[in-house]
C-alpha cells in the first residue's frame, strides 16, 4: 500500500494535475471568504464551508478521473496486479493519494482560520473543527465514487463526468425527494442527499449519523471498487 | 517448479485456453511456441494471477496461485507482452517502486544496481521512460521483473520490436538467466526459441500440440533426408556414381555455384545416411568434395506442420516437385528448339558449301 501510494502521490505532484486542483481550489474559496469574513467582519465561517461543495463537486473527479483508467490504457495494472499485494491495498493506496492531495488543498482553510483569530481575535473552534472534519468526510466520499468509477472505464474523460453525474445525483437527490409521492422512496432520497448533511455540519450540528453516512459511503465506494477489480480478473 | 493442470480460460463461447496441462522444472528454459491468438499470452497471464482461469489449476512452486495468490506471486517475475512501465517516472523511481511494491528484503542499493548492470540499462537509470528507446524499455521491463530475484520468470514475447543487436543480447541474457531462475518464454519466432530454450511447448488454439525437448522436436518429425554436396568433377559421371550408390532416391545437379562445380541435391531413403558413402566413392575416383550439408526439416517446417496439419508441409513440397517437373518440361523444350536450331545452321552449312562448289565450278569454267 505505501509503495502504491507513494507513487501516486509523487505522480499528482510531477503532473500538473494537483497544482491545478490546488490553485483553483484557493482561488474559489479564498473569493469566498474574503467577500464574507473579510468585507463584512464575520467570524462566521460556515458560509466559506457550504460554498466549497460546488466546487469539489467539479474539481474532485479530475483528481480521480487518472487513478485506475490510466493504469489500465498503459498496462500498468499488469504489474500492480500480478505483485505480491492484495487488491484492497492498491485501492487503499490510490484513494489515500487522492486525499491526501485533498489535504494540501483543505490546508488553506488553516490559513483563514490563523487570519480570522488574528483579526477577530478567536473563531468558533467547536464549529470550525467539526466543518473541517465534515469537509474532509465529504471530500473522502467524492474520492471514493471517482475511484469506483475510474476503475469502471478506460477512458478518463468518460471517468470524470461519469463521476461528475453521479455526485451530481447524490447532490440534488435530496431536493428531488421533495416532488415524490411514495413515502418510502422519498424518506430513501432525502436520506441520502449529501447536501443537507453536509451543511448541518456548518451550522454546528455535529451528528453521529451523518459521519456514520459519510463514512459508510467511503467504505461502499471502495468496496466496490475492489469488487470491480476483482471481477475484471474473472470474466 | 510450475505445475499446470487442466486450465481453461473461456471467454464467452470462445475457449481462448483449453484444458493446458504442464509441468516445468526448476531451472528448465521452455519455450511457449504459437502463432498470434493461440492463447500464449491468456496462459502467461493466468499463471501470473493477472486473470483468472475457467478451470484447472496452475501451481507455483506447489502454491495454487488462486488459493494463496500473494505467498504464489512472490515465486513470480512477470514481463507482460507491453511492458507496464510509469512513463513518468525516471528509471530509478521505477525500480524503487517495484522494489518496494514486492516487498523485497534484499538490501536496496546493492540489489537494484545489480540488476541494472544485468540488463546493461545504467547509463538510463536517471532518464524519464517515457523518453527511452524501444530497447530500453524492453529491458527496463524485464529489470522490473527480476527485482526481487523471483526463482520464476515468466516473459512474454521480450523481443519482440528490437532490432537484431538487441534481440541478440536480450537472448544472451535470459540464457543466464536460465542458470538461476526457471523460465517460460513465449515467441511467435522460432530461432528464438531454439536459440534458448531446452525444452518447447507448441500450442495452437488453445492446445497443446507438442510438448518435447528441442532437439526432439526436430529429429522426431523431420521424415526428410536429404544431402547437399558441392562436388568438383564431371557433372555427368558424378551424377552417375551418386545415382548408382545403394539408398539414393534422387539426385540433381542444376545449380552451378562455381564455374564448372555443380551442387548435386541427393535424397535417399528414410534412414540411410549417405555421407560416409559418399564421401568414399568422390575420393576414391579422385574428385573433391568442396561442400556437404543435410537439409533437416527447420523448426518452421515443424512449426507450420504441427500447427496446420501435414497438408501444409506435403503441399509445398508437391509445389516444389511440380515446379521441378515445369522446369524440367521448359528445360526439354529449350533442348528441341536448340536442336531444330542446329539442323539448321547445319542445312545452311550445307546450302554454302553447295553454293562454293558451284561457284568453283563455275570459276574452272
Amino acid at each position: 500500500m505505501g509503495a502504491i501510494f507513494r507513487r501516486e502521490l509523487k505522480a499528482y505532484f510531477t503532473s500538473p494535475i494537483a497544482y491545478i486542483f490546488i490553485a483553483v481550489f484557493y482561488i474559489y474559496t479564498a473569493t469566498y471568504f474574503v467577500n464574507t469574513n473579510l468585507y463584512y467582519g464575520l467570524t462566521d465561517m460556515s458560509y466559506v464551508f457550504t460554498s466549497a461543495f460546488t466546487i469539489m463537486m467539479f474539481l474532485l473527479p479530475l483528481l480521480t478521473m487518472r487513478l485506475f483508467t490510466e493504469e489500465r490504457r498503459q498496462r500498468t495494472d499488469q504489474c500492480l496486479l500480478t505483485a505480491p499485494v492484495n487488491l484492497f491495498s492498491i485501492v487503499m493506496g490510490k484513494f489515500l493519494a487522492s486525499v491526501c492531495v485533498f489535504l494540501c488543498a483543505m490546508a488553506i482553510y488553516l490559513i483563514y482560520i490563523i487570519v480570522l483569530t488574528s483579526l477577530a481575535g478567536s473563531v468558533a473552534w467547536a464549529t470550525v473543527i467539526g466543518n473541517l472534519f465534515a469537509l474532509l468526510l465529504l471530500g473522502a466520499s467524492f474520492i471514493a465514487i471517482g475511484t469506483f468509477i475510474s476503475a469502471t472505464t478506460e477512458n478518463q474523460v468518460v471517468a470524470a463526468i461519469l463521476s461528475f453525474i453521479i455526485i451530481m445525483a447524490f447532490y440534488l437527490i435530496d431536493m428531488l425527494a421533495g416532488m415524490v409521492q411514495v413515502e418510502w422512496l422519498r424518506n430513501i432520497m432525502s436520506a441520502l442527499g449529501f447536501y443537507s448533511r453536509y451543511a448541518e455540519f456548518s451550522q454546528g450540528i455535529f451528528s453521529i449519523p451523518n459521519i456514520v453516512f459519510f463514512i459508510s459511503t467511503i467504505f461502499i465506494f471502495n468496496f466496490l471498487t475492489v469488487r470491480v477489480l476483482e471481477k475484471r480478473r474473472w470474466s | 517448479m510450475i505445475e499446470v493442470q487442466n486450465l481453461t480460460k473461456q471467454y464467452g463461447a470462445k475457449k481462448a485456453v483449453d484444458n493446458l496441462s504442464f509441468t516445468v522444472n526448476d531451472g528448465e528454459i521452455l519455450g511457449f511456441l504459437g502463432p498470434n491468438g493461440a492463447g500464449k499470452s491468456t496462459t502467461m497471464n493466468m499463471l501470473t494471477g493477472y486473470i483468472s482461469s475457467t478451470e484447472g489449476k496452475a501451481l507455483i512452486n506447489g502454491i495454487d496461485i488462486l488459493d494463496d495468490p500473494i505467498e504464489a506471486k512472490k515465486n513470480i517475475g512477470y514481463l507482460p507482452e507491453i511492458p507496464p512501465l510509469y512513463l513518468d517516472m525516471t528509471v530509478k523511481d521505477y525500480l524503487n517502486f517495484i522494489y518496494d511494491l514486492k516487498k523485497c528484503k534484499l538490501p536496496r542499493k546493492a540489489h537494484l544496481e545489480d540488476v541494472c548492470s544485468l540488463v546493461m540499462i545504467k547509463d538510463v537509470y536517471n532518464r524519464i521512460i517515457r523518453n527511452l528507446s524501444k530497447g530500453y524499455k524492453q529491458r527496463v521491463g524485464l529489470a522490473q521483473a527480476l527485482i526481487g530475484n523471483p526463482p520464476i520468470l515468466i516473459l512474454d514475447e521480450p523481443t519482440v520490436g528490437l532490432d537484431p543487436k538487441q534481440i541478440i543480447e536480450i537472448r544472451t541474457l535470459i540464457k543466464k538467466l536460465g542458470k538461476k531462475h526457471t523460465v517460460i518464454l513465449s515467441s511467435h519466432i522460432l530461432p528464438e526459441i531454439q536459440a534458448v530454450c531446452d525444452r518447447i511447448i507448441i500450442i495452437n488454439g488453445g492446445k497443446i500440440a507438442a510438448d518435447d525437448t528441442t532437439e526432439n522436436l526436430t529429429k522426431n518429425i523431420s521424415t526428410d533426408h536429404k544431402l547437399i554436396a558441392r562436388i568438383d568433377g564431371p557433372r555427368d559421371e558424378i551424377l552417375k556414381t551418386i545415382k548408382n550408390m545403394p539408398g539414393v532416391v534422387s539426385v540433381v545437379a542444376d545449380m552451378e555455384r562455381e564455374a564448372g562445380i555443380f551442387d548435386y541435391e541427393i535424397e535417399a531413403k528414410e534412414g540411410v545416411d549417405l555421407r560416409r558413402e559418399l564421401f568414399k566413392r568422390v575420393v576414391a575416383r579422385n574428385w573433391v568434395i568442396l561442400g556437404l550439408k543435410t537439409t533437416e526439416m527447420t523448426l518452421e517446417d515443424i512449426f507450420l506442420k504441427i500447427t496446420m496439419g501435414d497438408d501444409v508441409v506435403i503441399k509445398t513440397k508437391k509445389n516444389a516437385e511440380e515446379k521441378a517437373a515445369e522446369a524440367d518440361a521448359k528445360a526439354e523444350q529449350y533442348d528441341e528448339k536448340a536442336a531444330a536450331a542446329d539442323a539448321k545452321t547445319e542445312e545452311y552449312d550445307k546450302l554454302a558449301e553447295k553454293a562454293e562448289a558451284a561457284e568453283k565450278k563455275e570459276g574452272e569454267e
